[in-house]
């Protein structure tokens, strides 16, 4: 079987766990998502289909949420919270400073697809402001000398393990 | 299982923890996890072992303890030792001193008692306390009784009035009164009911929701229960933001508990009463929160509100009767059902019972999650709770209540904490949040800010919200970079008085108020921002003097 066959297998298990149901198309597009990763047109088409809905249905809920991204991830990915606390506390020179530093736009990637710059709206860590999520690491009381050094500490690392 | 089960598992928990001279509580909440809590709870577990203490002194995973600048946060049983910053290599000093010596380590104490002095913890009686992964613990606290003398005691109708004579307010942010609430969907004749657990604390800047559920996840499922009982429901959704991975695991981990034992699925406590509940997911979007659009969600579908009536409590999901309550709330439920709607009203204002839970941030000594009285005033929040500003900066506005909440100065930090007086100075209690800026911070900017955030948050469904924000938004971009012109702000006032009476929900009837409380307290600086070309914080005029924050 090949990685897609897998994953649609995976997928079809989550479809028919909710019964097909269209009122649980959010967790069936939160599974999706954890499955493939991001959630392309012939995917949400996919959805559409298993579920019955008009695809102008799915597409339309999935836009609506910012948690659910249509475009591939890079391979790491450094989050910047743009909570009040955060912003308060100075994230938006930390988000500057890596958009200089890695020559990438905050939403995309880097050419190369290693790295994404995604923005978000207070993941709760707020007493420890500002806070940075680095893949799974999340980085309190950041700073953007500290943040630029782990960035690169993990794509170093990437490099590594490709050799 | 049945009152004498759990009777018993109570009373074993119970002799089960005394057996055991120490306690220590190791917070694993989303505050401390990020420095290193768990390896601080695996070195205390090691260092038991190796000293030989574990029969005397038990090690536990709890929720927070509220100090959340500190963390790794650990308290140690009894007195209530509260150590600061723990790291893994300052353990073995700490157990081999505290419990073996019986001598308190005090370098690492954390000496702040006035943080804790003018709080009164209610809702987050557990939280630090108990371990949030084990059912016994809660059971042990009481848990789960009130549910009992619902159930066997009780009737639906004497529930409510319970709920009614305690004077409980909607935590969520209005303040509707929940036993009014209760008893609007208890006597709605459609069937099936729901209840709908609001955990979709969208807020920037807001954690009291989800660190009740990682402290205390039981006390939510045991109001929900309760709040089935009463108002006729059989099913339960709590609405969870995806963003807060340890909440759900928590929430996930005491369902399945309490469905094993019985306390959920069908003949509850050997009753006829049935309660299933179900998590349902955020993915990002503020507007959720909002009554109607939550049950759009949860339903699958754009999380757009829609108008009212009809209410919620006569047609919520799938048009059927549906009780939405912040999970705030219905953790209060289980203790006032216990000791009385008499003894709530004890707490707080006469007309405002009970206690608050925020989230204490931005430029301030000690943020943290605190819970208050009603009736407290901002000023001690700050000043006695928060320790004040650090680095010798000065106050210069505190804002309280989300995006939508007010900006407030130094000259109404008198002001109580109650929805009312909130309301009289131009905010809102929202869901809990309190952010404290100083002299750096400019508010122009901090308008700029929260209306970018409500610009990107609104739905789009009504115009004034999705059309007017942006037209305002253009006008702070012109103030900001130097382009201002005087009737700017009377075009700010208007536009807002239009968001706020032509929007459908309260993301646009409220989104304008950081505008209008900037206006109404720091007008001096849009002026200065105008006229002068000048940002006295040096925030705006970023392409001028390529400052910024």
């Amino acid at each position: 079987m090949t990685t897609n066959d897998i994953r649609r297998t995976r997928l079809e298990k989550v479809l028919k766990n909710h019964n097909y149901q269209e009122s649980a198309l959010l967790e069936i597009l939160h599974s999706a998502q954890g499955i493939y990763g991001y959630l392309d047109r012939n995917l949400l088409m996919d959805i559409a289909g298993s579920l019955n809905l008009p695809p102008s249905h799915v597409y339309g809920v999935t836009t609506f949420y910012s948690f659910f991204k249509m475009r591939k991830p890079g391979q790491h990915i450094i989050t910047a919270c743009l909570g009040t606390a955060c912003y308060v506390k100075g994230v938006e020179q930390i988000v500057v400073a890596i958009e200089k530093e890695f020559n990438l736009k905050r939403g995309g990637s880097t050419a190369d697809g290693k790295l994404s710059l995604l923005c978000t709206r207070c993941i709760g860590a707020c007493a420890m402001a500002p806070v940075v999520v680095l893949d799974d690491q999340v980085i309190g009381k950041a700073t953007k000398e500290l943040v630029i050094e782990k960035i690169r500490n993990v794509l170093e690392g990437v490099k590594d393990e490709s050799e | 299982m049945n009152l004498n089960d759990i009777q018993r598992v109570a009373e074993e928990e119970n002799e089960f923890q005394r057996a055991y001279k120490y306690r220590i509580n190791v917070c694993c909440s989303s505050g401390c996890v990020p420095f290193g809590a768990f390896k601080v709870l695996k070195a205390f577990e090691d260092a038991v072992k190796e000293f030989g203490v574990e029969n005397i002194c038990k090690v536990a995973r709890t929720g927070c303890v509220g100090t959340c600048s500190v963390g790794p946060a650990v308290l140690v049983d009894p007195g209530e030792y509260l150590y600061q910053s723990v790291t893994p290599e300052n353990v073995r000093e700490i157990v081999q001193s505290h419990i073996v010596s019986g001598v308190p380590v005090k370098k690492y104490l954390y000496v702040n008692e006035s943080y804790f002095r003018k709080q009164q913890r209610l809702v987050l009686r557990n939280a630090g306390k108990i371990d949030p992964t084990r059912i016994q613990d809660y059971i042990s606290t009481g848990g789960y009784f009130a549910l009992a003398k619902c159930l066997l005691i009780m009737t639906p109708q004497g529930v409510i009035q319970e709920i009614v004579s305690s004077g409980l307010r909607g935590r969520g942010g209005a303040g509707f009164p929940v036993g009014q609430k209760w008893s609007l969907v208890a006597r709605a004749s459609n069937t099936p009911k729901y209840i709908v657990a609001n955990l979709d604390e969208g807020d920037p800047g807001v954690f009291a929701n989800r660190t009740l559920a990682e402290a205390d996840p039981h006390a939510i499922i045991e109001g929900m229960i309760i709040a089935g009982y009463a108002i006729g429901a059989q099913k339960g959704y709590v609405y969870i933001r995806s963003e807060y991975p340890l909440a759900i695991e928590a929430l996930q981990k005491a369902i399945a508990q309490a469905k094993e034992i019985n306390l959920l699925g069908d003949n509850i406590l050997g009753t006829q009463h049935k309660f299933d509940l179900e998590l349902r997911f955020g993915a990002g979007a503020f507007v959720a929160g909002e009554e109607t659009a939550i049950l759009m969600s949860v339903e699958g579908r754009r999380a757009q509100p829609r108008p009212r009536p009809p209410y919620p409590a006569n047609q919520g999901l799938w048009n059927n009767p549906t009780l939405i309550q912040n999970v705030e709330s219905l953790a209060n439920a289980p203790f006032i059902i216990l000791n009385g709607g008499t003894w709530f009203k004890s707490f707080g204002l006469p007309n405002c019972t009970g206690t608050k839970c925020f989230s204490l941030t931005g430029e301030i000594n000690n943020p943290g999650l605190i819970e208050v009285p009603m009736g407290i005033t901002l000023r001690e929040i700050i000043y006695d709770i928060g320790g004040g500003i650090p680095n010798g900066k000065k106050f210069k506005a505190v804002l309280v209540g989300g995006p939508s909440g007010g900006c407030l100065p130094e000259s109404v930090l008198e002001a109580q904490i109650d929805y009312d007086s909130l309301k009289s100075v131009g905010a809102i209690m929202g869901s809990g949040g309190i952010v404290v800026l100083n002299e750096d911070s400019c508010m122009v900017d901090t308008a700029r800010y929260f209306t970018d955030f409500c610009i990107e948050e609104s739905c789009g469904k009504c115009t004034p919200c999705r059309a007017g924000l942006a037209r305002v938004k253009e006008i702070f971009d012109k103030i900001t970079t130097g382009e201002g012109e005087l009737n700017n702000i009377d075009i700010l006032e208007e536009a807002s008085e239009y968001i706020i009476n032509a929007s459908l929900c309260g993301l646009g009837q409220t989104a304008p108020n950081p505008i209008l409380t900037t206006l109404r307290y720091f007008r001096e600086e849009y002026l200065e921002h105008i006229v002068n070309k000048k940002c006295k914080a040096g925030v705006c005029f970023r392409h001028e003097n390529g400052g910024g924050k």
